[in-house]
């Protein structure tokens, strides 16, 4: 219990003290960040991977209202958090080029960020998720407003409000599970021993899949996301894309499938229909993007859709694939951002058709960057391979055609990424790309220790998908026995 | 009792230490004064006495009295140099200020009609001198006359409705005003009725509920900024909890026949507040509609009532006076620099403000309803209570309400941390400082541990 606390409150206290640092921020908030990953780290090796509940914390918290301060980690929450808690030094790493105005709130803004991501997914309460759910909003759209590119007023007050809008009503659809609760709590575990009606788990349904949906975000919810992600500043699209959108993921493997399955039964076709056209969409799109952060953040509209179908697919592997897609997606996209950062901050242009040559007088980005995108589009051995394919298994299993079209998508995704690579790093260098500099120092660290992490997980990727499985099997037993009811 | 004579004789003191020119003793013997009434409201606590069968100090009052003094202690820490660069007559600020913190004091703890009214009237001729105080100033000559041909209007609703419920009754004692109406159920006089309505819409013009809002805007644009504060957070809280008192208690048993034009009222007020809001320029304007708006969000405690509507209606009223408070005190500091209210002046505060511009922030944000802060616990609360009969689609439609919100408290915010401005530094006196750590202080605690306030009443 200890533990738990510990991880989810020492960035909190990071961020406090991080705010007062003034030019310090950079050092004390890595500090912190690391001394998370550490706890992390600890916390992951006694982890015991089975499906129970662990370093379980169970504080009353408002009691008059049923609220606790209920948190735990499972094999499921264990991931999210490694993930977390790995991305968040990465991301201020990669940060350290840059000189950012007002150093103290934005590396203050990243760690309360990082608490509030915690929370969510360590949450057995669902008060306390949907207190996590917002304190990671507020921060990220301060830094992606206050240090953002152009127009970013306009652009992150339509990503907050769609947000937001989404989160209220699944803030009414809690009050709602709340209220059905004879014992009068926000408790997980009663959630999941409730017995709603078709109607009533359908209305759930939407109210928290909503939310989801925009989160993560699944077609037709998705239209906040390219402009967020464009105009971001570079840690800020790292967050958003490498953690926030697992909220949304998480979110659907936790709080939806085990309180209505029935509504994930009559609407889950649905919901793999929208993530199929999205994948579709957002491939044809990615083809046609000039810029490359642009065809990034298209792209990972794409993966994302893929997981949501593996999800709602409802076998093993396709909840194993989108377990394993989540670390392996964040790990990946985190990765081509930076290198597109890299490239920006020199060439002042992320423009695809402007760049070319670069990998003659940068030859170690070149393999790096290749490395990464050969993890996003899944070659066998990188760590995207895992994913997509007990995904693509998961929703086989579901629907051949599904299945099919998403493969193809898959292929798309690959044609789409390398020629965005050749075009970026091979061909002619032209009179800009021929003053571009090597990386070096932390831009160096960063970009090993993600290739590090893409080939490790993709050659041995068992420890990770042992640590997924009880859950994963325990959460679909539960569902199923619910569905038999 | 003793609240209202601490209250009555401070001001009275003030009113002479005036008269000797004794400009620096009238705060600190106001500060004391108050102190010493807030101090007899804890004494009082439990006691549930009732004083000669026309006020009853029980816990709700003593809560409502207690928030209003803090709110005017609050106010009154804010007058630093602010009457003295006015006017020269400084005392009379002081004296009208409590004596309207007296009439208040009787409308949150009355047991008969007769003293609503009494305190009722109290509080408004006090203010409606307070709105035109500034004599030279046209905005505050008209202020203060619309005002109070506004509140004389409702008045009259309110007296009337007043004369119908005691010619049905025959008494102007809550409770045998809901004995009655608990011994015959079926055989209400038909009286009643309208007088019950009457009396809605004449308490729903002193709190500001549309459709008889329209005073409002003019009334808050055009008094003076720190009167504006005093009238749409203390005052305000004041005529809810008046309003209460009557309908979720005397009025109790007939809420199926209230609560239909209610909701057209919350309904109204939510969505004119709102998108009125959302198109001014000005900060002080959009303050005063957001006012109206919280109005109906007010009001929803009472479309279902539970044992726990009071208890919400003191946990958003404290939550939203707090953060107003702290909106009023930064604007006035802006105001005395850049000479305008508009959202420009604010353009840029942050960089050489952080600290004000903060406190502004989570007033704001408070005043949206994002967690961590008192607002979203107050509004958490209206929505549980409302959902707690399932009447899902008013919430939906309060929800939508929300978000519309989100968008003009943000303009504030954005102005402040995102645009770059004119540079201006605020010269931040020391007793500012202290109303706006206070004030964020409680609206942080209150929403991260709202418990110390969940079962007060």
């Amino acid at each position: 219990m200890e533990q738990l606390l510990l991880l989810i409150f020492l960035p909190l206290v990071g961020a406090i003290i991080t705010a007062f640092t003034g030019k310090l921020a950079k050092i004390v908030s890595t500090v912190f960040a690391v001394a998370s990953l550490g706890l992390t780290l600890f916390i992951a090796c006694s982890f015991i991977p089975d499906a129970s509940t662990q370093f379980e914390a169970n504080l009353p918290w408002i009691a008059d209202l049923g609220i606790r301060f209920h948190a735990g980690i499972d094999g499921i929450s264990m991931l999210v958090v490694l993930l977390t808690n790995l991305l968040v030094p990465i991301i201020i790493l990669s940060s350290y080029k840059h000189d950012y105005k007002n150093p103290a709130a934005f590396y203050a803004l990243i760690l309360f960020m990082q608490c509030g991501l915690l929370l969510v997914f360590t949450a057995m309460d669902a008060f306390l998720f949907y207190i996590g759910w917002e304190a990671a909003l507020i921060p990220i759209y301060f830094i992606c407003a206050i240090w953002g590119g152009k127009d970013r007023i306009r652009i992150n007050m339509k990503f907050f409000v769609y947000t937001i809008a989404g989160s209220l009503f699944m803030l009414m659809g809690i009050i709602y599970l709340y209220l059905q609760n004879p014992a009068h709590n926000f408790d997980l575990q009663a959630f999941y021993a409730l017995n709603l009606n078709a109607d009533q788990q359908g209305w759930i349904f939407w109210a928290f899949f909503i939310a989801f949906a925009i989160k993560m975000p699944i077609f037709p919810f998705h239209t906040w996301q390219p402009d967020t992600y464009t105009a971001a500043p570079t840690q800020g699209t790292m967050l958003l894309s490498g953690i926030m959108l697992k909220m949304g993921i998480y979110g659907l493997i936790r709080w939806l499938l085990p309180i209505v399955p029935h509504g994930v039964q009559e609407w889950g076709n649905l919901a793999i229909i929208l993530s199929i056209i999205g994948i579709v969409y957002a491939s044809l799109i990615a083809f046609t993007q000039k810029d490359a952060k642009r065809l990034v953040a298209y792209s990972s509209i794409a993966h994302v859709g893929l997981i949501s179908a593996g999800i709602f697919a409802l076998n093993q592997q396709g909840m194993q694939g989108a377990m394993v897609q989540m670390l392996s997606h964040g790990i990946n996209v985190v990765g081509l951002f930076f290198v597109l950062d890299i490239i920006f901050s020199r060439l002042k242009t992320n423009k695809i058709e402007e760049l070319g040559g670069i990998a003659k007088s940068a030859p170690q980005l070149a393999i790096v960057f290749l490395i990464i995108v050969l993890g996003t589009v899944a070659l066998p051995g990188t760590n995207g391979f895992i994913g997509e394919f007990l995904l693509l298994m998961g929703v086989y299993n579901y629907s051949i055609w599904a299945a099919a079209i998403a493969g193809l998508t898959i292929i798309f995704g690959a044609v789409y990424m390398l020629r965005m690579y050749q075009n970026i790093m091979l061909g002619k260098t032209n009179s800009l790309t021929i003053t571009f500099t090597d990386i070096k120092g932390t831009e160096k660290l960063v970009l090993y220790i993600i290739c590090v992490l893409i080939i490790v997980l993709g050659v041995y990727p068992k420890p990770l998908l042992h640590l997924t499985e009880a859950s994963v099997q325990h959460l679909l037993e539960q569902v199923n026995q619910k569905l038999k009811q | 009792m003793n609240i209202i004579i601490t209250i009555s004789i401070t001001a009275f003191l003030v009113l002479y230490a005036g008269l000797f020119k004794a400009n620096k003793a009238l705060l600190p013997l106001t500060v004391v004064g108050l102190l010493t009434a807030l101090g007899f409201t804890f004494c009082a606590w439990n006691g549930n006495a009732v004083h000669y069968g026309m006020m009853q100090t029980d816990n709700f009052a003593l809560a409502f009295s207690a928030v209003c003094i803090v709110g005017t202690l609050l106010i009154f820490l804010l007058t630093q140099n602010y009457f003295h660069s006015k006017s020269d007559n400084i005392a009379e600020y002081y004296t009208l200020i409590l004596f309207a913190l007296a009439g208040m004091i009787m409308m949150v703890s009355y047991k008969n009609m007769a003293m609503l009214f009494v305190g009722l009237e109290i509080m408004s001729v006090s203010l409606y001198i307070l709105a035109g105080i500034r004599k030279k100033d046209f905005a505050s000559n008209e202020a203060s006359l619309k005002y109070f041909l506004m509140g004389a209007f409702s008045t009259g609703f309110l007296l009337f409705g007043i004369t119908l419920i005691y010619g049905a009754t025959g008494s102007f004692d809550l409770d045998k005003i809901q004995a009655y109406l608990v011994a015959n159920p079926q055989a209400v006089s038909p009286i009643f009725y309208p007088g019950v309505i009457l009396m809605m819409i004449g308490l729903s013009f002193k709190i500001g509920a549309a459709p008889f809002h329209f005073w409002t805007p003019d009334v808050y644009e055009g008094s003076p900024s720190l009167i504006t504060t005093f009238m749409s957070t203390v005052v305000k809280t004041a005529g809810f909890a008046a309003f209460l008192r009557l309908f979720a208690g005397a009025f109790a048993p007939l809420h199926d026949f209230w609560v239909v034009p209610l909701i057209v009222i919350v309904c109204l007020t939510l969505f004119i507040g709102n998108v009125t809001a959302l198109f001014q320029k000005n900060f002080k304007r959009m303050l005063a509609y957001s006012s109206i708006s919280h109005a109906g969000y007010l009001l929803f405690s009472l479309i279902v009532l539970s044992k726990n509507s009071e208890n919400n209606v003191l946990v958003y009223a404290t939550a939203y006076t707090f953060a107003s408070i702290i909106a009023f005190a930064v604007l006035i500091l802006v105001k005395q620099k850049t000479g305008s209210d508009s959202f420009e002046s604010f353009n840029g505060l942050g960089k050489k403000n952080p600290l004000v511009a903060l406190s502004l922030t989570i007033a704001m944000l408070s005043l949206a309803g994002i967690p961590l802060t008192a607002g979203f616990i107050g509004k958490y609360l209206m929505f549980l209570n409302v959902m707690g009969e399932y009447q899902t689609l008013l919430v939906a439609f309060a929800i939508l309400n929300a978000l519309v919100g989100f968008y003009y408290y943000f303009k504030v915010i954005v102005a402040m941390w995102f645009k770059d401005g004119g540079e201006v530094e605020l010269s931040t006196p020391a007793q500012y400082k202290v109303v706006l750590l206070l004030s964020v202080v409680i609206t942080i605690v209150l929403g991260i541990y709202p418990a110390i306030i969940l079962n007060l009443i």
